[in-house]
C-alpha cells in the first residue's frame, strides 16, 4: 500500500529512482548549461524568460529605429517599401509577444510564488515548457529575417484578405506569413499553458492566512491577466486555425471570391486583441502597486478597490472590441453600444490613479529609482488614457483611424504604460533578484534620458495624426507639412534609444560590479523581500503564516511572535520529511522542440516532416507522463545550509 | 501532507494540501475546460456566422448530411460519459477490475464515434462532392467536426494510455523489470487493433452499400487486415490478463476524474455541435 498512499506532489526520493531506466534518471545538476536546460525552478524560468525578452526587446527596438531612420525625412530611400512592411510587422508582433508579454510572465514567475508564500508553482515541469514553447514561437516567428521568403509583412494584426495566399504570395513565393501563423499558434501553447499554471498556482499554493484579500496587488494582477489570457487567447487561435486551413489546404474562411468574410478576422483578431491590451498593461499596473506604497512609506490606499478595478477592466475588456473597428460599417446601435462600453472602462482605470495618488498623498516619497519610473507610469499612463477616452467617441475615430493619431495613443500607453511599469520593476527586484543594487545616479540619469527621449519622439505623432499622417506608409511626401515633427520624432527616438542603452549598460554593470545590499534594501512590505537575496532554491527555510495584508511588514514588526511561529513550523515541516522540491526533467525542452520543428514544417507546408514532429511531442509527452512528478526533500541547518538528502528518509 | 483524512480513507472532494481544498489537477481542468469553451465558442460562432450569410451556390445541408448515421453516433458519444462517469466511480473506490472495463468500454464508443466521422467525411467528400474547398459549408463543416474529432481522437489516445497505466506493476521502480517497453508494447499493439478495427468497419459501412455485396467476398477480400485485427485483439487480451499487485488504485481516483472531466466536456461539445450544425437544418 506504500506506493498508492502519494498525493500528486509527493513524489519519491532521487535515490529511489536511480534503479530506473537511464532515459528516466533525472538530471540534478543545480549550475551549468544542464541545470538551465532542465530547470523546474520558477526562479530560474523567471530568468529565462527575463533574458530573452530582454534580448527581443532590444530587437523590437532596433527596428523601430530603423522605422524612425526611414521616416526621418521625406521621400527617403533608406529602405524598400517591403522591408518596411517587414519591420513594422515584425516590431509590433515582436513588442508584444516577445518582449512585453514574457518580461511580464518573467515577473509573474520569479516574483509570485515569492509573494504567496510558496516554494514553487502548481506544475513545476509545466511552467518549464511555457517557457520552452514561447522560446520556439519567438524562433518561429523570427527565422523569416534568415531565409529567403523575408519575414511576416502583413502586420501584427494580419487583416484579411493581406494574408490570404493570392495576395501575399503576389511579392514574394512565401512562407513568411505562415511563419507568423504558425509562430503565433505556438505562442498561444505557451501563454495558455504557463496561465492556467498562475491561476493553479495563486489559488491553490497560498502560504497559510495568505487570504485572497490578502494577496499583493501584482498577484492579483497576475491572476487577472492569467484569466483574460486564457479566455481571449482561444479567440485568437480559431482565427489562425481558419487562416491556416486557408492557406495550407485550400479553405475559404476568408477567400472573398468564394464568399468568406474578412471582417469575421476582424471581429475574431480584436475578440482576442483588445483583452491583450490589458494582458499588457494590468502586469505593469501591478508593479506599480506594489512600488508606490513601498517609496510612499505608506501602505496602498484603497487596497479592495485597486483590485475590483482590475477586476472590472479584465471583465470590461471582453466588451469593448469593435472600438478597434468604428470605420468599417457596423451600424449605428453596435457603434454607440462598443463606444459606451469603451468610455466605461475608463472608469476603473480613473480610480486606480487616484488610488495611486491616494497612496502618494502625505507620504514620505523616496525618489529612488524605481520610484522614478513608477511615477513616470502614472503620468505618461494617464496621458495616454486621455487620447484613448478621444478615440472612444466613434466620430473623432473615425478621423483618427490609422493615423499617427493612434500611433502616438498606443505607444504613450505601452511605452509610457507597460514599458515604464516594467523598467521600474526590474529596478525595483534587481537587489532581491541579484543582491545588487543599481546607482541611484545612473539609474536616474538613464530615466531622465528615457523620459525625454519618449516623449520627444511620440508626443509630436499627436499632431501628424491630426494633421492626416498615415500609419505604416513606408515614406511621405515633402509637401504635406509632416517634414519637422517627423525629424523630431527620429530625434527622439534616438535620444530614448541611448536611454535604454544606458540603463542596460547601466544593469549589466551593477550586475558584476554594482553595490552589494542586504536583506530587504527598499524596507519592502511583501513576502518576497522575508527572505535572503539572491532567493535560496527552496526560496523559504519555513514557509511563511501570514497575519495581513502587507505581510512583511507585519513580520518586521511582531518579530518574536514569528520567531517562536517559525520555529514551531520548522520543526513541523521536519517532522514531514523536510523541505519537498521538485526534480528536475528533459522531456519539457524536448516536448518544446517537437512544437518547434512542427512549427517550421508545417511553415513550409511539409506535412510530413509536421507529423514526424507531432511524434516527437507524443514521445515528449509520453515520457514526461512516464517519469512522474518526482521530487526529493531538502534539510536544512540552524543557517539555512542545505544538508544532503539521506536515504529513505523522504519516503511516504 | 498527504490527501487522506484521519480515518485513512482517501477523500476524493478535498486535498488538505491545497489553500481551497480542490486539488490542483481538477482546478487545472476546470481552468483549462473554460479555455476550450471560448475555442469552440468561437469555432461554432463562425460556423453559424456563415450558415447565416450563406454565399450564392451553398449547398443545402440537408442534401449532404446522413443524419441517422449521425444521430446514431451522436448517441454513442452521450453513453460513453456514462461509461466515463462509471470508470471514475469505480476507481474511487478501488474496484480496479471495474475501472479496466469502464475504461475499455469508453475507448470503445469513443471509437465507434470516430469511425463514423471517418466514414462521414469519406462519404461526403465522395459521395456528396463537399470539400473544405468546395464552399464556405465546407470550409467551415470540416473544421468545427474535425476540431472536435481530434478532441475526441486526443480522449481516446489519454483513456488508451490511461488503461496501460492500470498494469503497471506495483515495484517497477525498485526492480529492473521491463515495464517500460512493456508500456510501449502494450500501446503499440493497441494502436494496430484501433486502426485496423476503424479500417474494416469503415470499409465494410462503404461496401455495404454498393451492390452485389457479399459477405463471402468482403472477407476474403480483407484477410490480411483481419487476421492482423484478430492477432492484435489476442495480443490486447494476453496483455491485458491481470497478474500480480500494481501500481494503481484509489490514489489514482484524480487522475482518471480529470481525464473524465475533459472527456465529458468534449462530449457536451458534440451536443451543442449537432443540434446547431445538424438538427437545425431539418426545422
Amino acid at each position: 500500500m506504500q506506493a498508492i498512499v502519494k498525493s500528486d506532489f509527493i513524489g519519491k526520493d532521487t535515490a529511489a529512482s536511480a534503479e530506473r531506466p537511464f532515459i528516466f534518471t533525472r538530471p540534478t545538476a543545480k549550475t551549468g548549461l544542464i541545470s538551465w536546460l532542465t530547470t523546474v525552478d520558477h526562479k530560474k524560468v523567471g530568468l529565462l524568460y527575463g533574458i530573452s525578452s530582454l534580448f527581443f526587446f532590444l530587437v523590437g527596438g532596433f527596428e523601430a529605429l530603423l522605422i524612425r531612420l526611414q521616416l526621418a525625412v521625406p521621400n527617403n530611400t533608406l529602405l524598400s517599401a517591403q522591408t518596411y512592411n517587414e519591420l513594422f510587422t515584425m516590431h509590433g508582433t515582436t513588442m508584444i509577444f516577445l518582449a512585453v508579454m514574457p518580461l511580464s510572465a518573467a515577473f509573474f514567475n520569479y516574483i509570485m510564488p515569492l509573494q504567496i508564500g510558496a516554494r514553487d508553482v502548481a506544475f513545476p515541469r509545466l511552467n518549464g515548457f511555457a517557457f520552452w514553447v514561447f522560446l520556439a514561437g519567438a524562433i518561429i516567428l523570427n527565422v523569416g529575417w534568415f531565409v529567403k521568403s523575408g519575414s511576416p509583412d502583413v502586420g501584427w494584426f494580419g487583416y484579411a484578405p493581406l494574408t490570404s495566399k493570392a495576395y501575399s504570395n503576389e511579392f514574394a513565393a512565401d512562407m513568411s506569413t505562415d511563419l507568423w501563423v504558425l509562430g503565433l499558434q505556438v505562442l498561444g501553447v505557451s501563454s495558455v499553458i504557463g496561465s492556467l499554471n498562475f491561476i493553479v498556482t495563486i489559488i491553490n499554493l497560498r502560504a497559510p492566512g495568505m487570504t485572497m484579500m490578502r494577496l499583493p496587488v501584482f498577484t492579483w494582477m497576475t491572476l487577472i491577466t492569467a484569466f483574460l489570457i486564457v479566455l481571449s487567447f482561444p479567440a485568437i487561435t480559431i482565427a489562425l486555425i481558419a487562416l491556416m486551413m486557408d492557406r495550407s489546404f485550400g479553405a475559404n474562411f476568408f477567400e472573398v471570391s468564394n464568399g468568406g468574410l474578412p471582417i469575421l478576422w476582424q471581429h475574431l483578431f480584436w475578440i482576442f486583441g483588445h483583452p491583450e491590451v490589458y494582458i499588457l498593461i494590468l502586469p505593469a499596473m501591478g508593479i506599480v502597486s506594489e512600488i508606490l506604497p513601498t517609496f510612499s512609506r505608506k501602505p496602498l490606499f484603497g487596497y479592495p478597490i485597486i483590485v475590483f478595478s482590475g477586476a472590472v477592466i479584465g471583465l470590461l475588456g471582453f466588451g469593448v472590441w469593435s472600438h478597434h473597428m468604428f470605420t468599417t460599417g457596423m451600424g449605428t446601435v453596435a457603434t454607440a453600444a462598443f463606444s459606451l462600453a469603451t468610455m466605461a472602462i475608463a472608469v476603473p482605470t480613473g480610480v486606480k490613479i487616484f488610488n495611486w495618488i491616494g497612496t502618494l498623498w502625505g507620504g514620505q516619497l523616496q525618489m529612488r529609482t524605481p520610484m522614478m519610473f513608477a511615477l513616470g507610469f502614472v503620468w505618461m499612463f494617464m496621458m495616454g488614457g486621455f487620447s484613448g477616452i478621444m478615440h472612444a467617441a466613434a466620430p473623432a475615430d473615425s478621423q483618427q483611424q490609422d493615423s499617427y493619431f493612434v500611433v502616438a495613443h498606443f505607444h504613450y500607453v505601452l511605452i509610457g504604460g507597460s514599458i515604464f511599469a516594467l523598467l521600474a520593476g526590474i529596478q525595483y527586484w534587481f537587489p532581491l533578484i541579484f543582491g545588487r543594487k543599481v546607482s541611484e545616479m545612473w539609474g536616474k540619469l538613464s530615466f531622465w534620458v528615457i523620459f525625454v527621449g519618449f516623449n520627444v519622439t511620440f508626443f509630436p505623432m499627436h499632431f501628424l495624426g491630426l494633421n492626416g499622417m498615415p500609419r505604416r506608409t513606408f515614406t511621405y511626401d515633402g509637401n504635406m507639412g509632416w517634414n519637422s515633427a517627423n525629424f523630431i520624432a527620429t530625434v527622439g527616438a534616438m535620444i530614448l534609444g541611448i536611454g535604454i542603452a544606458v540603463y542596460f549598460a547601466v544593469m549589466v554593470y551593477t550586475y558584476f560590479k554594482g553595490e552589494k545590499v542586504g536583506r530587504d534594501p527598499w524596507g519592502a512590505r511583501t513576502l518576497e523581500w522575508s527572505i535572503p537575496n539572491p532567493p535560496p532554491e527552496y526560496n523559504f527555510a519555513v514557509t511563511p503564516t501570514v497575519h495581513a495584508r502587507d505581510a512583511f511588514w507585519y513580520e518586521k514588526h511582531h518579530q518574536a511572535e514569528i520567531a517562536t511561529e517559525k520555529e514551531l513550523h520548522a520543526k513541523e515541516e521536519e517532522s514531514h520529511g523536510g523541505i519537498h522540491m521538485p526534480s528536475q526533467s528533459w522531456f519539457p525542452i524536448i516536448t518544446a522542440t517537437g512544437m518547434l520543428a512542427g512549427g517550421l514544417f508545417f511553415a513550409n507546408h511539409n506535412f510530413l516532416g509536421a507529423i514526424a514532429a507531432g511524434v516527437v511531442v507524443f514521445i515528449g509527452v509520453y515520457l514526461w507522463a512516464w517519469e512522474g512528478p518526482g521530487g526529493y526533500h531538502l534539510h536544512l541547518d540552524k543557517d539555512g545550509n542545505t544538508i544532503e538528502p539521506k536515504d529513505g528518509h523522504g519516503h511516504h | 501532507m498527504s490527501s487522506h483524512s484521519a480515518s485513512g480513507a482517501i477523500d476524493h472532494h478535498h486535498d488538505a494540501t491545497t489553500s481551497t481544498g480542490i486539488p490542483n489537477k481538477k482546478l487545472f481542468m476546470w481552468t483549462f475546460l473554460a479555455s476550450d469553451c471560448m475555442f469552440f465558442g468561437a469555432l461554432i460562432s463562425m460556423h453559424v456566422i456563415y450558415r447565416i450569410h450563406p454565399p450564392a451556390g451553398s449547398p443545402d445541408p440537408r442534401t449532404i448530411f446522413s443524419i441517422e448515421l449521425t444521430s446514431f453516433s451522436t448517441f454513442i458519444l452521450l453513453m460513453s460519459s456514462l461509461l466515463m462517469a462509471l470508470a471514475v466511480n469505480a476507481i474511487q473506490k478501488g474496484n480496479l477490475r471495474s475501472t479496466r472495463n469502464n475504461l475499455l468500454g469508453t475507448i470503445f464508443f469513443g471509437l465507434i464515434f470516430l469511425a463514423c466521422q471517418v466514414y462521414e467525411f469519406q462519404h461526403f467528400v465522395h459521395d456528396r462532392n463537399l470539400t473544405l474547398s468546395s464552399s464556405i459549408f465546407g470550409s467551415t463543416f470540416y473544421t468545427l467536426t474535425g476540431t472536435h474529432g481530434c478532441h475526441v481522437a486526443i480522449g481516446v489516445l489519454w483513456l488508451v494510455l490511461m488503461y496501460i497505466r492500470t498494469f503497471k506493476p506495483a515495484d517497477a521502480d525498485k526492480s529492473r523489470k521491463p515495464w517500460f517497453i512493456m508500456s510501449v508494447v502494450h500501446l503499440i499493439v493497441f494502436t494496430v487493433a484501433t486502426l485496423l478495427g476503424v479500417y474494416v468497419t469503415v470499409d465494410f459501412g462503404h461496401q455495404l452499400q454498393t451492390p452485389g455485396f457479399g459477405i463471402g467476398a468482403f472477407l476474403s477480400g480483407h484477410l490480411i487486415p483481419l487476421i492482423g485485427l484478430a492477432a492484435s485483439l489476442a495480443g490486447l487480451i494476453f496483455l491485458g490478463r491481470g497478474k500480480g499487485p500494481v501500481d494503481f488504485g484509489e490514489a489514482n481516483a484524480m487522475d482518471v476524474e480529470s481525464m473524465g472531466l475533459y472527456w465529458h466536456f468534449v462530449d457536451i461539445v458534440w451536443i451543442i455541435i449537432f443540434p446547431v450544425v445538424y438538427l437545425l437544418e431539418y426545422i
